[in-house]
């Protein structure tokens, strides 16, 4: 149990060097090592999605990894998409179409998003909902979201 | 004052904190020296403990303190009543057992999850470990799980020394049921069962709890829909005085009713830990807590019949229900009492009685979850109606509309007591209009005539199914506000309700917008610090934007009326020719004439000089609000679904709703309110069913398990606004927040069964699942 381990992990760029227990999960360590507290926790068991950050660019449950699986890769987490005075235009979509009400589930849905529509520029509705099953959302009836992926997909699309 | 923001789809002021993960939710709260806390909960859902050992875990590494009940000394009592008993419906039976804080050594757990001991320690993982360290000798009992067997004579006690496993009775009537069956042409009588759920919120519940013993002064940051009454009854529990404990409610993911049930085990023992071990401690619950111990709602059985004319006039109801509300009863009636209310909907019953029984059982607590009892009232009679409809050879919309209370003959007294405990009244609605509303957008009867022949042509099973309802919304009994301009210009508002994603920062901010003539961005909303405003009740019943936006637009206008009176002797111009324009009053037809709300703030808080006797400082005001009594909301929803007669899952093709909560603050997120409710009740439809065995062990209690409707589930939600303002509160609002949840389940059912029309199924219950209709179908058809 006091096995410990050292690890450096980069967390939306920054390099973070840190000693931790081979248990520590890596939503822990993100949330309370690095004070990241954007990502959120919802179920513990990896089905909804609240905890998505990006591993290596892909979407990842950390709540099924390990701290000490990062060891050496790259997280993405939301602090690292848009700030509070200029939003990602994911972020800016979702504010746009009320696609959040209490706002925990958010986090996962953005992280999710970001590679997805990086991917796929023009998307029917149905590749949309699809896109999303794999997370949670308790208060939108996901409507609003499906809006603001749409929303977002125009305004990521259309490139000069 | 012409409306600028209320009633326009205004994005929202939360958002780039929610978005950019800088909103503070209780699990983000990090205090130095901060321990943690988990609890050792029971296995058994009825047991006798003989013996708990926590030497053991005492002597882990790491462990600060394991309490058991016996080290809680005179601190242990059972919780306080939440809601009183409608002490004014005569007869009344009610046997109070409120939960308690951990169960005791000599005595009994009463359910899975109940806590028989807290771990504090210096990490979560170290807590957890500790608890497998814990030794409880328990003798397992025989659980109650059943509704009727609880009243079986030979049933176990739940709480022995009542001698019963009745906990309430309640027989209310209108007019002479009896004479109205004999009148009747047609009697039908059906039993329906309506299951549990839980409500989900993704964000469990969590506490941070802060005993300072210099300041002598306990913050709690809670997952909490009602700060202050959390503070007024843990501080009472604890010895404190209301003035030393300061509850903040920040971001809270999700509410939907279980966050208002107060004094929980985890927050008396919290806060008497701090106390003791004066170091903050965090607690979050995890998912499989939060389906164990959780308070959580629906688990209902009615025998119900309908008694009507030939012609399909409703001459009268009558309902008898037996209701579970689990191991305690703090919340007394609540629950049934609505469904009671609810259950005439938007329908004129000249003669109903509704009688219920409410049973202890070894299952969690039942507390409101989302829709609170209505839902299983509107099942009920929208079921009946079908029923009605089939024997009649009428068609479902006919039905209903031939019962509808008119548009004219409100306010419409109902003839039982309801949810405020005073004769039950609809303040104002057009029923009618949501129905045809409803017809219209789905298209009905193009449907039913043109589409579904050719569907059945094609061998496809789609059906349609159409349910109305009322909703009881912003009850009393009061809710205040404060509103100030400050010296910058910028206008603080704060008010007592807690919010958990409703939008209040945004909804509030609009009504003091067009009141102060200010900026919706320049409006800065405080809701759930007990610091900063201490008179409240909390957000439940579809209460928050009414009684406490009232409560807003009462304080703004205020402030409007001093800024004015100031304004009026600085620019030396009467009141009445003034106008506040982005900020800046003005003479309204000399508009160069004008004084800042920042100046305006600052002379009416002076550094130097005297002011007039009686005379306010700043342009500040607190008021408050309290309806008469609450106001009803209505609509209609209609859907079409498909089911696939080889796997029995349904797709819900279209669904259209048709609502009326009075004036809208805000569309956008009204919109957002109902489509989250539809999405509850589409759960509880076809999804969300939590499964005891016969211990009393809950077998599904993971998100892996027990399902909520994802993106792929849901259809899309089409809306259609009606307006029948309440003259109940000068905006003329009603709640909205619980509708969708409402009458989901009974639509679904209904389409279920007209898209298997050809199978003759009867739908007499809810939540289905593939499997269960699976079931149904081979019963009707062996």
């Amino acid at each position: 149990m006091t096995n410990q381990f050292p690890i450096t992990v980069t967390v939306n760029g920054v390099r973070y060097e840190r000693t931790v227990e081979p248990r520590l999960l890596l939503v822990d360590f993100i949330r309370h090592e690095l004070s990241l507290t954007g990502t959120h926790v919802g179920c513990e068991h990896g089905v909804c999605g609240t905890c998505t950050v990006l591993f290596d660019g892909q979407p990842v449950r950390s709540c099924l990894m390990f701290a000490v699986q990062a060891n050496g890769h790259e997280i993405r987490t939301v602090e690292g998409l848009g700030t509070m005075d200029k939003l990602h235009p994911l972020q800016e979509a979702f504010r746009e179409t009320h696609a959040l009400q209490c706002g925990f589930c958010t986090p996962g849905f953005l992280m999710t998003l970001v590679p997805f529509l990086e991917e796929n520029p023009k998307l029917s509705e149905g590749e949309i909902r699809q896109a999303l099953a794999g997370n949670l959302c308790r208060c939108t009836g996901y409507q609003h979201i499906i809006d603001a992926v749409k929303l977002a997909s125009d305004k990521m699309g259309v490139k000069p | 004052m012409t409306a600028q923001y209320v009633g326009q789809r205004i994005t929202r002021n939360e958002d780039p904190r929610l978005l950019t993960g800088q909103a503070l939710f209780v699990d983000d709260v990090d205090l130095p020296g901060m321990l943690h806390a988990a609890f050792l909960r029971s296995d058994y859902a009825h047991a006798r403990i003989k013996s708990i050992d926590a030497t053991a875990a005492r002597s882990r590494p790491g462990v600060v303190a394991v309490y058991t009940a016996e080290d809680m000394g005179a601190f242990w009592k059972p919780g306080p009543l939440l809601v009183p008993a409608p002490h004014s419906i005569k007869d009344l039976v009610f046997n109070q057992r409120t939960q308690i804080p951990m169960a005791r050594a000599g005595d009994k757990v009463r359910h899975v999850g109940e806590p028989m001991a807290v771990v504090i320690a210096e990490s979560r993982y170290i807590a957890e470990d500790a608890l497998a360290d814990i030794v409880v000798d328990l003798e397992p009992l025989d659980a109650v799980v059943d509704l009727f067997r609880a009243l079986e004579p030979d049933a176990p006690l739940i709480h022995d020394e009542l001698g019963t496993n009745l906990a309430s009775y309640v027989l209310q009537e209108k007019g002479n049921y009896e004479q109205a069956r004999a009148q009747a042409d047609v009697v039908i009588s059906r039993r329906i069962v309506i299951d549990r759920g839980v409500a989900a919120a993704l964000e469990n519940r969590g506490y941070v709890v802060q005993w300072n013993a210099r300041e002598q002064e306990l913050t709690m940051w809670a997952t909490t829909q009602a700060p202050i009454a959390l503070r007024n009854l843990v501080s009472a529990t604890l010895g404190i005085s209301e003035n030393q404990m300061r509850v903040i409610a920040p971001f809270v993911g999700g509410g939907f009713g279980p966050k208002i049930m107060l004094c929980q085990p985890e927050e008396v023992l919290l806060g008497w830990a701090t106390m003791k071990l004066n170091r903050p401690i965090k607690y979050i619950e995890d998912r499989r807590e939060n389906f164990l111990a959780t308070t959580m709602e629906r688990g209902q059985i009615h025998d119900v019949e309908i008694a009507l004319t030939r012609d399909g006039q409703i001459l009268g109801l009558k309902d008898v229900f037996i209701h579970d509300t689990g191991a305690y009863n703090p919340y007394a009636l609540t629950v049934p009492l609505n469904t009671q209310t609810h259950t005439m909907g938007p329908y004129e019953i000249p003669n109903f009685h509704t009688e219920f029984k409410v049973v202890f059982t070894n299952k969690m607590i039942v507390t409101p979850v989302r829709g609170a009892g209505r839902p299983q009232g509107v099942f009920v009679m929208e079921r009946m109606m079908d029923l009605a409809a089939q024997e009649l050879g009428m068609n479902p919309v006919e039905i209903r509309r031939k019962n509808m209370i008119p548009a004219d003959a409100f306010p419409h007294e109902q003839g039982i007591i309801g949810q405020d405990f005073a004769q039950l009244i609809y303040d104002s609605g057009d029923y009618p209009a949501t129905l045809e509303k409803a017809r219209q957008m789905i298209g009905y009867d193009q449907f039913v005539k043109e589409e579904q022949p050719r569907f059945r042509a094609e061998g496809k099973h789609v059906g349609i199914g159409v349910a109305c309802f009322t909703e009881g919304t912003a009850v009393g009994p009061y809710e205040g506000a404060r509103v100030t301009v400050e010296s910058s210009g910028k206008v603080s508002l704060v008010t007592g309700v807690g919010t958990q994603g409703q939008g209040h920062f945004t909804s509030f901010a609009q009504i003091v917008a067009d009141q102060l003539g200010v900026d919706v961005r320049d409006v800065r909303v405080v809701t759930g610090d007990t610091a900063q405003f201490h008179w409240g009740t909390g957000t439940f019943a579809s209460r928050g934007a009414t009684v406490a936006g009232n409560a807003v637009n009462a304080a703004a206008a205020s402030v409007r009326a001093k800024i004015l009176k100031h304004a009026s002797k600085a620019l030396g111009a009467p009141e009445k020719e003034l106008e506040i324009v982005n900020g800046q009053v003005r003479v309204a037809d000399i508009p160069e004439k004008s004084i800042s709300l920042s100046e305006l703030a600052l002379r009416a808080n002076p550094m130097r000089g005297s002011v007039e006797p009686g005379t306010e400082p700043g342009l500040e005001s607190t008021q408050y609000f309290g309806p008469q009594y609450g106001a009803t909301a209505a609509g209609t929803v209609a859907m079409i679904v498909e089911v696939d007669t080889d796997t029995l899952l349904v797709e819900v093709k279209r669904f259209v709703i048709a609502h009326d909560c009075g004036t809208v603050l805000n569309p956008l997120i009204v919109d957002g309110q109902v489509h989250g409710g539809v999405s509850m009740g589409i759960g509880q439809s076809f999804y969300e069913q939590l499964v005891y065995d016969e211990n009393g062990q809950l077998l599904n209690a993971s998100f892996a398990d027990y399902l909520l409707p994802r993106s792929t589930d849901m259809p899309h939600i089409e809306i259609g606004h009606l307006c029948t303002p309440s003259p109940l509160n000068p905006m003329g609002s009603k709640g909205v927040g619980e509708a969708g949840a409402i009458p989901t389940p009974a639509c679904f059912v209904q389409a279920v069964e007209n898209a298997l029309a050809d199978y003759k199924l009867e739908i007499l219950e809810t939540p289905l699942s593939p499997n269960r209709l699976f079931e149904l179908v081979q019963a009707a058809n062996p």
